[in-house]
């Protein structure tokens, strides 16, 4: 049981909530994730720690609102529980040894984008952010950015905020103004990462890319989240989540992805119904 | 005067058809007057073979007396002094290469039904047990940590409990009970009657603490501060794959990931939120408990399910009785051929499993006759293909700790009494002899908390 201390609605699809978990807590590292059920005869979803502070013993979750569950958890207010959560997850961020990086998040992935992107600046590295949304309403984070990175770009699909365009076009032209990247990192769409690392390859700038698949344990046990990178299986939950996005084969992870889709769908659809019915 | 009919009691059973459509138990356990008359079968030899073959040494002969004589309680109490899980070990036990193996009613006829008793007598007390006082436990002070709550730490931490020590296990699931909660299914092994185990344990003053990773959560080394002592029963629990072409394909399991989804996660139910593929046609590759315990399950679902193996029937790891409740629940098995590729769909989904069929050699490492390639391949159509051939040890601890020696398989090298080469940590079950069967593990797991005993006493 993690008590809910405080939860913030960050847009009309992404909420953060800060939990109570001493022991995540003292442990966490940027990059890393908890699996947590939102209720009793619920899933196991993989979350990545947007925050932590070891000394109020709590760990901070950014999550948009795409299935049942994290509908549920969405509407679960502070002072209530998150019945389990187990963590932290996951290897670290390799974050040590770089002078100059661009960290690169779309939508939701911002909240993970961002931790990482002050762990680079408190070590020393250059910062170049990169956020993209499709539109304002979504835009989430953008203050903490600014204020931690040397140079941000705010990208929307529709340009209602910052510059019309996507993160490639915003990478495209930092490299092309001269901008070389000991590292290009990336959190957000298979989609996007795949765009992304596509672009850097072509440059040969390292990029690395947080996976996020299908998981049910996060210990290695069921082999449910695996993918292949340069040709070997791995599992994104102990080998990961962060892989070399040159290598990683993102047309099998968007295949795994849509596994459960049609379930999916109709265990939200059933959500969505109880809650307007509960109201 | 014995009862002298070679044949056990038959075990009643749910029809095969009806239960190929639901996840209740199989087997539905003996009446009363079944079991005081199987008990009379036994001829309490002497020198008591049968408990040479069980690994936790239950005073067979004794207990069955008690049922003989309609004892039930006493029998009940003759068992859990040397078994903490009775009513787990009665459903999930070999019997036929244990105790039963070795009992001399087997020579001409059907050995006693020893597994049936004592489920028997581990149910008749799990009814009852409001009216049966729960002993007084003289706590002495001293703090031991089990890593894992699957048979081997749920016993490890039974006896220790029993003899007055404070234990709290760790789980990294959100259940307690590893395999039996994640692995069995509940048509083998109800969900309720491990709670009931794990309650019991409970009431004797075990903590159990889940959604703790040792590895990660709390390290080796943070929890051996804390305690006097530390038990690693962590388990065999990573997935074998076969390395073979299309294996990502959506569709391919891991037999983890299949009967995760199903027993600890209950998605075949209807208000649970896990998702779950329900195949058309299944194809399992394997031979042992875990392999028909996917195609039961798979058959479940609504499936059509064939098991590749590729040995013959003789060889076949899995318990008999296992293999004949998957047959009359119309699993195919298909011998001698081994999976060489999964053929996917233009959406990235299985659509078949080719294989190759396979000829039996010359004896193996294992002394069982080594199957060869023959160079013939076929093709089963499905849509589903999971993988089901052995597990190894999670290696999070070893990534994360000091002092420990592994074998080359990953598993923690323990000498006799199961202690590890660091200072006050003992270790048992599949974690150190590789995926066995939960009576071995639980042996380990007692076997190690005597040794703890010994180790804690002296000190």
């Amino acid at each position: 049981m993690n008590k809910i201390v405080k939860k913030e609605i960050l847009n009309p699809t992404v909420t953060e909530i800060v939990i109570e978990a001493p022991l995540i807590a003292r442990k966490a590292e940027p990059g890393q994730f908890v699996i947590l059920r939102a209720e009793e005869n619920g899933e196991r979803i993989p979350l990545t720690i947007a925050d932590y502070d070891r000394e109020k013993g709590t760990i901070a979750l950014i999550f948009q609102t795409v299935g049942a569950t994290t509908m549920k958890l969405s509407k679960l207010g502070e002072g209530e529980n998150v019945p389990d959560v187990v963590g932290p997850l996951g290897r670290a961020t390799d974050t040590e040894g770089f002078r100059k990086v661009a960290v690169i998040g779309g939508g939701v992935g911002c909240a993970i984008a961002y931790p990482v992107a002050k762990k680079l600046a408190t070590l020393g590295a250059e910062v170049h952010g990169i956020a993209g949304f499709r539109n304002e309403s979504l835009v989430i984070l953008r203050e903490k950015f600014e204020k931690t990175c040397a140079v941000f770009k705010l990208m929307t699909d529709d340009g209602s905020v910052g510059e019309k365009g996507l993160v490639t076009d915003a990478l495209g032209e930092l490299i092309n103004e001269g901008n070389r990247y000991d590292c290009v990192y990336v959190f957000g769409p298979l989609i996007m990462m795949k765009f992304v690392a596509e672009l850097t390859r072509k440059y040969g700038i390292k990029t690395l890319v947080s996976m996020n698949p299908i998981m049910i344990d996060g210990t290695g046990m069921c082999g449910g989240c695996r993918l292949t990178v340069g040709g070997e299986t791995k599992f994104a939950c102990v080998d990961g989540p962060e892989f070399d996005g040159h290598l990683v084969d993102f047309d099998e992870c968007l295949k795994r992805a849509r596994s459960y889709k049609e379930q999916e769908r109709k265990e939200y659809e059933k959500t969505c119904k109880l809650f307007t019915e509960e109201k | 005067m014995a009862n002298m009919s070679p044949r056990k009691n038959e075990m009643p059973c749910q029809d095969p058809e009806v239960r190929a459509g639901n996840f209740d138990e199989v087997a539905l356990g003996y009446t009363e007057e079944q079991a005081t008359d199987e008990a009379k079968r036994c001829l309490k030899c002497k020198n008591r073979p049968c408990m040479q073959g069980c690994p936790v040494g239950v005073r067979i002969p004794e207990f069955i007396e008690k049922v003989a004589a309609g004892e039930f309680e006493e029998a009940y109490g003759i068992i859990t002094d040397t078994n903490a899980l009775p009513a787990v070990c009665g459903r999930v036990c070999p019997q036929e290469n244990q105790c039963e193996g070795k009992c001399v009613r087997g020579i001409k006829g059907e050995p006693v039904g020893i597994g049936r008793l004592e489920r028997y007598v581990a149910d008749y007390h799990n009814t009852h047990k409001e009216s049966a006082e729960e002993p007084e436990i003289k706590k002495n002070g001293k703090r031991v940590a089990v890593v894992g709550s699957g048979p081997a730490g749920l016993t490890c931490a039974g006896v220790l409990a029993k003899k007055g020590y404070e234990v709290t296990v760790y789980e990294a699931l959100h259940t307690a009970g590893g395999v039996l909660a994640y692995g069995i299914p509940e048509f083998r092994l109800p969900k309720k009657i491990l709670k009931t185990e794990v309650d019991g344990l409970k009431k004797m003053g075990v903590k159990i603490l889940t959604n703790v990773v040792i590895g990660k959560t709390l390290t080796l080394e943070e929890i051996c501060d804390e305690y006097d002592s530390v038990f690693l029963g962590t388990g065999a629990g990573l997935p074998q794959f076969m390395n073979i072409k299309g294996e990502n394909l959506c569709g391919v399991y891991s037999s983890n990931e299949f009967l995760t989804r199903i027993n600890l996660m209950k998605a075949y139910e209807e208000n649970a939120r896990t998702p779950l593929y329900r195949p058309k046609k299944a194809v399992v590759v394997g031979g042992g408990n875990v392999a028909m315990d996917s195609a039961r399950c798979a058959r479940r679902l609504g499936a059509e399910v064939t098991i590749v193996y590729r040995r013959t029937e003789n060889e076949l790891p899995a318990r008999k009785e296992e293999v004949e409740n998957a047959k009359e629940e119309g699993v195919v098995f298909h011998m001698l051929a081994s999976p060489v590729e999964a053929i996917g769909d233009e959406n990235g989904w299985v659509k078949a499993v080719k294989c190759e069929k396979m000829k039996l050699g010359e004896a193996d490492a294992s002394g069982r006759a080594k199957p060869v390639p023959s160079g013939e391949y076929f093709t089963i159509e499905a849509d589903c293909f999971i993988v089901a051939i052995g597990t190894t040890p999670n290696p999070l601890i070893k990534k994360t700790s000091e002092g420990l020696e592994f074998d080359k398989k990953g598993c923690i090298v323990t000498d006799e009494s199961n202690r590890t080469t660091k200072e006050g940590v003992y270790a048992g079950g599949d974690v150190v002899t590789g995926a066995a069967t939960v009576i071995s593990a639980m042996g380990a797991g007692k076997t190690a908390a005597e040794s703890i005993d010994g180790y804690l006493s002296g000190k």
